[in-house]
């Protein structure tokens, strides 16, 4: 009954919802499997969480609580993980390609001498064997890989927004307590200190108006403040996102950045400044609505993904463009 | 305090940066074909910007591993004209297309063999396959206290503190040495290095190091290729674009303020 296992993550006590797509796709490996699905939730106090993941029917939840599951204690972790899956031997272990996923999954895969595949876009069952295939974008993105690995647990971390949300079910799915045998002297890595810092939450924007390295410095960033600020008067949500060499020349921080290795966003509007195109970047916003390009260089990238294109000097243009959505509205 | 051993793992790939024109996909042969130079592996340089910051004021010695079929010092011999004090290439035959647990295995037996160090730092993900598993496998593989996605790396009486990128801004974070440290583009470039630097290391005499598999490798676990079930080209992300013409900018932006208030 233990075939297929999803790690379910909880916020503040409440289930996340990016645990239902792990849900949804855990669920269509049970229909080709004709197996069971399990889900196993972890931290110090997980009875809400509990609560709101049985509400999507599984057949099983483990709930390993465990005062020392407070925050995420990767050595904890891992040690609770392998324990488990030593324990019920699952056929298929999925994670999201998350912040917690991406840590955990190699260090799981290589204490259970198993084969992890990262940042999957879709799972299956291979009809003549059985066993997991994993398709992920690889080079960037520049062309998708299925890869089929030996070793059980088959582990894969899904990448988020692809997989549709499991819908609620009816079910009276089993609760299993397990307690980890884990204490103190297995933390390697002493958390000193947590730092909040002021975050954007890209994902939740409806406008992104994005800058790389064609701003040339920091202050192309005050204008594409300027511009948000204009949009903003007539759309919902604008926020500043922006390319990897932004954040690597120190102009801005690491959470504006979209992009393989930043945040994939879907907005109804993206406006690309001075943003080449390459593939790393557009895997973070292609899915976009609608996509508005503004580069001196007609034969870049992003004009071949944008709706609208404005070949010209961004400095030339984004003031201009600004007075005029002030005469407009 | 004795001498700092740090280990940087890098590796070369082709330009993952290169134009999407100049790339393409043999599904037959399963291979993503790019017409473009071969790089270090961004994050990877990262991690030798890291590595060189750690040690500016301090006794040092950095090595540089680099594995594949075959490895080309030219490309690599970057990591020496940078600052690496040493640069050591692990080449086989067997090495060629290895999954992320068996490239692990591989570094780990080489540093195995290297015996004394205090820090091994990766990328946090190579440029080619995008797998993001490397670093921390091998961490694991030598039993070694394991951080992520590090912003920023310092010494201190024996530890290492990282400033590691979470969700919610960084976390401070402490361990041990020896330990391992994958490393993420916060961290900033790897550092200019002169022209003169450069062809001089390109040039020069100096001979790399390179050892095959006998040399290091007895583990007796097999090592496993990548296992590519089918290989093809993503799709079309291409759409018609209507480029908005004008004499001049004023009346670009009137048109684009049209379509932006079409779109509310
Ligand atoms: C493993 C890996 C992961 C990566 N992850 C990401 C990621 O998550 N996100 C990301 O963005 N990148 C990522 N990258 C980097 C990516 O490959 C590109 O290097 C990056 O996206 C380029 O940023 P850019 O377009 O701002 O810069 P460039 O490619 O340098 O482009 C600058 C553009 O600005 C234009 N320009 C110059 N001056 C002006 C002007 N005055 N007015 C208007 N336009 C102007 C130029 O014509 C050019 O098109 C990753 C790379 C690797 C290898």
């Amino acid at each position: 009954m233990n075939d297929v296992l999803i790690l379910g993550e909880v916020k503040e006590g409440s289930l996340d919802m990016k645990t239902l797509e792990l849900l949804g796709a855990g669920r269509k490996l049970c229909g080709d499997l004709g197996s069971g699905l399990s889900v196993v939730l972890m931290g110090d106090e997980l009875s809400k969480a509990v609560d709101q993941v049985i509400s999507y029917g599984p057949d099983k939840v483990y709930k390993l609580e465990h005062p020392l599951l407070r925050g995420f204690k990767t050595d904890l972790w891992v040690e609770s993980l392998e324990q488990l899956c030593r324990q019920i031997n699952p056929k298929v272990f999925l994670m999201g390609h998350s912040f917690i996923g991406m840590e955990l999954g190699p260090r799981l895969a290589c204490r259970l001498n198993t084969r992890l595949t990262t940042d999957c876009i879709d799972i299956s069952i291979d009809p003549e064997d059985g066993v997991l295939l994993r398709t992920k974008p690889v080079s960037g993105g520049n062309a998708i890989s299925v890869f089929k690995c030996p070793g059980e647990p088959q582990l894969a971390t899904m990448r988020g927004k692809v997989f549709k949300p499991a819908e609620p079910a009816e079910g009276n799915g089993e609760i299993v307590d397990m307690v980890p045998e884990i204490d103190e002297s297995m933390i390697r890595v002493e958390s000193m200190e947590v730092v909040k810092e002021e975050i954007v939450a890209l994902d939740k924007a409806d406008v992104v108006v994005s800058g790389g390295a064609g701003l040339g410095e920091e202050d192309g960033f005050e204008m594409l403040d300027g511009l948000a600020k204009a949009l903003s008067k007539s759309f919902g949500n604008v926020m500043i996102g922006c390319s990897r060499v932004a954040v690597d020349k120190g102009w801005i921080s690491s959470d504006h950045q979209v992009g393989l290795t930043g945040t994939i966003i879907s907005p109804d509007i993206y406006v690309a400044v001075g943003i080449s195109g390459a593939i790393q970047h557009l895997v973070g916003m292609v899915n976009s609505k609608k996509i508005i390009a503004i580069n001196n260089d007609p034969g870049c990238n992003m004009f071949k993904v944008a709706d609208y294109g404005v070949v010209e000097d961004f400095e030339e243009i984004i003031p201009a463009l600004i007075k005029k959505l002030e005469e407009l509205s | 305090m004795k001498e700092l051993r740090i280990i940087v793992c890098a590796k070369e790939i082709p330009d993952p940066e290169a134009p999407l024109s100049d790339v393409s996909v043999d599904a037959e042969k399963m291979e993503v074909i790019v017409d473009a130079p071969q790089v270090i592996s961004p994050f990877d340089e990262n991690a030798l910007e890291a590595a060189l910051r750690i040690t500016e004021d301090m006794d040092s010695k950095i090595t540089v591993l680099s594995m594949g079929k075959k490895v080309s010092d030219t490309v690599l011999r970057k990591t020496l004209a940078a600052g690496a004090d040493e640069l050591i290439l692990l080449e086989d035959e067997a090495f060629e297309k290895l999954d992320s647990h068996s490239i692990a295995s591989v570094l780990a037996e080489a540093i195995k063999k290297i015996g004394e160090y205090d820090l091994v730092l990766t990328g946090r993900q190579a440029g080619d396959w995008d797998s993001g598993q490397v670093g921390l496998l091998l961490g694991e593989m030598l039993a070694l206290p394991c951080i992520s996605l590090a912003r920023e790396i310092t010494i201190e009486d024996g530890n290492v503190m990282v400033k590691k990128s979470i969700p919610e801004g960084y976390e401070l974070v402490k361990a041990r040495m020896p330990a391992l440290v994958t490393v993420s583009n916060e961290v900033g470039e790897l550092r200019y290095i002169s022209r003169t630097k450069m062809l001089k290391m390109m040039r020069g005499a100096r001979s790399i190091p390179s050892w095959n598999r006998e040399d290091f490798f007895s583990a007796p676990e097999e090592l496993l290729k990548m296992g590519i079930f089918e290989l093809s080209s993503p799709p079309d992300m291409g759409r018609d674009c209507q480029i908005l013409e004008g004499a001049t900018p004023d009346e670009q932006a009137g048109k684009l303020a049209a379509v932006f208030k079409a779109l509310r």
